[in-house]
């Protein structure tokens, strides 16, 4: 499958989804962390691709929702943002709302 | 020119901001002593009045596309609005490093 579409799959079949470095886990970079910790905090399961174990992605994710940086988190197919814009959304209460909008129980 | 002031020549020319910090964190990062890899932005622009954060963001991305492609490894950007800036003249800290530097 072209990578565009394995990503396109992936945003798609997630209603919450994040590109990082690492896994939630195990992240190997501090924004990564960040951001998939305050995905955590909001209690809804969330989809992830570790993008330093995909060389396909890495490479060509920025071209999908033009963005050029890593994090990435995608709401209902849709680029939310990178570390900062999460994470100031979830401090305003958005992004939990978001999520819940998206993600039954 | 150093990454830094291409940076600040760059943002001030499209964003016309009231007030701009280019704040280099590469220190706190996997990277060599000197390095132009890591920055944090803030910036308050009329011009992102009426703007969701994710076109503010692209503004910036836009504006520093050439150098994302090639020093710029990490950027943090926080956007206001004049008023906004008003508020809150407090911006949070970025993360350390976790080492996947690549």
């Amino acid at each position: 499958m072209d990578v565009m579409d394995r990503i396109d799959e992936a945003v798609k079949k997630h209603p919450v989804f994040i590109f990082m470095k690492g896994t939630p886990q195990f992240p190997s970079c501090g924004f990564s962390s960040r951001t998939a910790e305050a995905l955590k905090q909001c209690g809804k399961e969330f989809g992830y691709c570790n993008v330093l174990a995909d060389a396909e992605i890495f490479e060509n994710l920025p071209r999908y929702a033009d963005w050029p940086t890593f994090p990435q988190v995608y709401i209902n197919g849709e680029l939310v943002g990178g570390c900062d814009i999460t994470l100031e959304m979830f401090e305003k209460g958005e992004l939990q709302k978001m999520i819940d909008e998206v993600v039954q129980a | 020119m150093s990454v830094e002031d291409d940076i600040i020549e760059k943002l001030t020319n499209s964003l016309q901001p009231e007030h701009l910090q280019v704040i280099n964190e590469s220190h706190m990062h996997n990277v060599p002593p000197g390095s132009e890899s890591h920055f944090k932005i803030v910036a308050v622009s009329d011009l992102f009045n009426g703007k969701m954060l994710i076109a503010r963001h692209r503004m910036v991305n836009q504006a520093l596309a050439e150098e994302l492609q090639g020093p710029i490894h990490a950027l943090a950007i926080y956007t206001m609005t004049p008023a906004e800036w008003a508020e809150s003249d407090t911006t949070p800290s970025s993360p350390p490093c976790m080492g996947g530097g690549k």
